[in-house]
């Protein structure tokens, strides 16, 4: 990773990765709750953790922060291995899921509450300062001497950033901080949170199930499945190139089918599909004769024109429905052989072409290099 | 059926009770306090003041009820707060019911018959034997304010344990983790995050056995041996032995009048201690 890629380190700019993770496993009874995860954190980097729930992203957090000791592995923070280090002696804070503000002092106070662990003890008004100033980082002023049953959720989720940020972690952590949002005010502290992490020039880790989220804030993905690492890379290089299925599905969405590889030929393979059609696709990773395969394409990817319009190879389809969505419309098609499934096509194209109607039959065409040939797992 | 006569209903059989079992008997009291000792014992119909003004014959009960009660509260509150801690934090989950349910076995006897044993344990062949036995001569434990305070402990600790364990159960360990996250040791985490959340347990806890105490005779009367005696002891001694009806209602009088006052300023200050907060203001 190259790291002038990224926003611009903290002052003190370190030349290895902040954190690292070296094939850290972690079993609760019979539960492999993190499985030999190896990752490397670099210094001012925005990280996300991406998985269903119960992948154990929580559980990778957690290791990090300290409050979980790794059963395998070893964690790095700054270049030491930190696996016998209290949480509370490392330099490291983090955003909980359910923020667990501390409903007995304001919001002032528990925004200073690292602040006032500290030893020596800063001075008052420095404190008081700090305070202020994270309060407007997250927009809360005024806000100072109000309780926390007092604030709403998407205040409270600022109190627990302001009282992250105040205390300058060399790595935040953050648990989900919006899942409990509602969609509008998801996507307000989506950018924000960005923008605090741009300007701090922090290092960031966020847990998300949402694939959205991941995508349009970090700097790379981590994407994870049941306890282990799947893919990291940024958004682009898992939507351009996911490393199997799985992987594609969860970063945007995607049309699958499965089927057998036919023949390969450099990186192009063919993979027999139901009905015995074969369709051609780029292999990301190797494939080899026989090997059972899904063939992936975006529903953007796929071009809907009318029947007649072209003698260009393509899959008669019948159109099933129609959604309007602003810039696009997603229509879900069906194949005779092929099955169902979803076109997104730009508003440009519906301009010259469309609109198409529910039960019209069109063809569906894609270019070769749209469809990738992706491993199961 | 409106709101407010829904609540009426509500509150009716606690008030019926109320009516038939407080206000009516301490009205009694009262009027029996201005009243005289008839010749034979008993209550004669008078109105004098002489019954308070005697109330100094009996400072000495006065006195170590307005001691032994906070300082048995005391130590009852020191020693089940770490107990109710370790069975809400710190227990393995699975043993944490049975756990509790011992406390509360000692409830299955008469507090009677457990004080008893405390007389043979604290008495010349008890504790003080054995203390003998490794060179410590001639400690006197029976019959001594602190072979009450220990009975008062030993007798009230389950109603200390039971709402601080209450309260620290329903704690949030998150937050724990959360000042700990932030810097905190364990033990400043302790100071800064369970103990004052713990504050509406406590606050209960105390209240409960301080009230209980304020009227005790048994635990005095069994391990006090006379010597040291509370105001519920002298309320049997006036009401059952010498049949001074009258005094005995000044003494009572008084009692609930000096709770009262204790009892309010101790809900002021906790209240001043948790101003603001949601879960003490709710108390
Ligand atoms: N303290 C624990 N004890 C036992 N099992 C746990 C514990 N913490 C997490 N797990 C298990 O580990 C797996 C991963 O959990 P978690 O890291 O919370 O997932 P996520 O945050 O991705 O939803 C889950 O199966 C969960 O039940
Ligand atoms: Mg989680």
């Amino acid at each position: 990773m190259n790291k002038a890629a990224y926003a611009p380190p903290p002052s003190k700019a370190t030349l290895g990765p902040i954190a690292e993770l070296r094939n850290v496993s972690k079993r609760f009874g019979d539960i492999l709750a993190a499985d030999g995860l190896d990752l490397s954190i670099m210094s001012g980097e925005f990280l996300s953790f991406l998985g269903p729930s119960g992948c154990g992203k929580t559980t990778a957090l957690r290791i990090l922060a300290g409050f979980e000791a790794p059963t395998t592995g070893e964690v790095l923070l700054d270049g030491e291995i930190v696996n016998d280090l209290d949480p509370f002696r490392r330099p490291v804070n983090m955003v909980f899921q359910h923020y667990a503000l501390f409903p007995h002092l304001t919001v002032a106070q528990n925004i200073g509450y690292g602040l006032r662990q500290r030893r020596p003890r800063p001075p008052r008004d420095e404190i008081e300062r700090k305070v202020k100033t994270a309060l407007e980082i997250v927009r809360l002023e005024g806000f100072e001497d109000r309780r926390i049953w007092e604030m709403s959720g998407g205040q409270q989720q600022r109190v627990a950033l302001a009282r992250a940020i105040v205390n300058e972690p060399k790595l935040l952590l953050l648990d989900e901080p919006m899942a409990a949002l509602d969609r509008k005010l998801r996507k307000e502290m989506q950018i924000e949170l960005q923008n605090i992490q741009r300007r701090l020039g922090m290092t960031f880790i966020l847990v998300t199930h949402d694939q959205e989220e991941a995508l349009s804030m970090s700097d790379r993905i981590c994407i994870m499945r049941d306890g282990r690492i799947v893919q990291t890379g940024t958004p682009r290089e898992l939507y351009d190139q996911p490393r199997n299925r799985y992987v594609a599905g969860f970063v945007g969405t995607s049309n699958f089918f499965d089927g057998v590889v036919e023949s390969v030929a450099a990186d192009q393979a063919q993979v027999s599909v139901k009905g015995g059609i074969v369709l051609a696709g780029r292999a990301i990773s190797p494939v080899a004769v026989g090997q059972e395969v899904s063939v992936s394409v975006r529903p953007e990817q796929i071009r809907l024109e009318r029947a007649n319009a072209a003698d260009r190879p393509g899959w008669p389809v019948t159109i099933l429905n129609r959604i309007f969505l602003g810039e696009h419309t997603e229509y879900l098609v069906k194949h005779e052989s092929l099955g169902e499934f979803m076109v997104l096509t730009p508003r440009q194209a519906e301009l010259s072409d469309g609109p198409f109607n529910a039960g019209e039959r069109l063809m569906a065409l894609w270019e070769a290099g749209g469809a990738l040939v992706l491993k199961q797992d | 059926m409106t709101q407010r006569s829904r609540n009426l209903l509500l509150l009716a059989p606690a008030g019926a009770w109320f009516l038939v079992m407080l206000v009516i008997p301490l009205t009694v009291v009262l009027i029996f306090s201005f009243g005289e000792r008839g010749a034979a014992g008993g209550y004669v119909p008078a109105f004098t003041l002489d019954q308070y003004a005697n109330l100094p014959a009996r400072w000495a009960a006065f006195k170590n009820t307005l001691i032994l009660a906070p300082a048995g509260t005391l130590a009852s509150l020191l020693i089940a707060y770490p107990l109710a801690y370790y069975l809400a934090v710190r227990a393995d989950p699975r043993w944490k019911t049975v756990l509790l349910v011992l406390v509360i076995v000692p409830f299955w006897t008469s507090i009677l018959i457990r004080s008893y044993a405390w007389i043979f344990l604290l008495g010349g062949r008890g504790i003080p034997a054995l203390l003998a036995a490794i060179g410590i001569e001639d400690v006197r434990l029976i019959n001594t304010p602190f072979a009450v305070l220990i009975g008062i402990v030993y007798g009230y600790l389950p109603l200390m344990v039971f709402p601080i364990f209450v309260n620290l159960d329903r704690l949030d360990k998150r937050l724990l983790e959360a000042s700990s996250d932030l810097g905190a040791s364990p033990w400043r985490t302790f100071l800064q995050v369970t103990l004052p959340m713990s504050l509406p347990g406590i606050a209960t806890g105390c209240l409960l056995v301080f009230i209980l105490l304020m009227g005790e005779f048994l635990i005095p009367a069994i391990l006090g041996g006379g010597k040291v005696f509370f105001v519920g002891n002298a309320l049997v001694d006036l009401f059952l032995q010498s049949r001074n009806w009258a005094f005995g209602s000044a003494v009572a009088a008084t009692l609930v009048i000096l709770m009262l006052v204790t009892v309010t300023a101790y809900m002021r200050l906790i209240r001043r201690l948790g101003a603001q907060r949601e879960d003490v203001a709710l108390m």
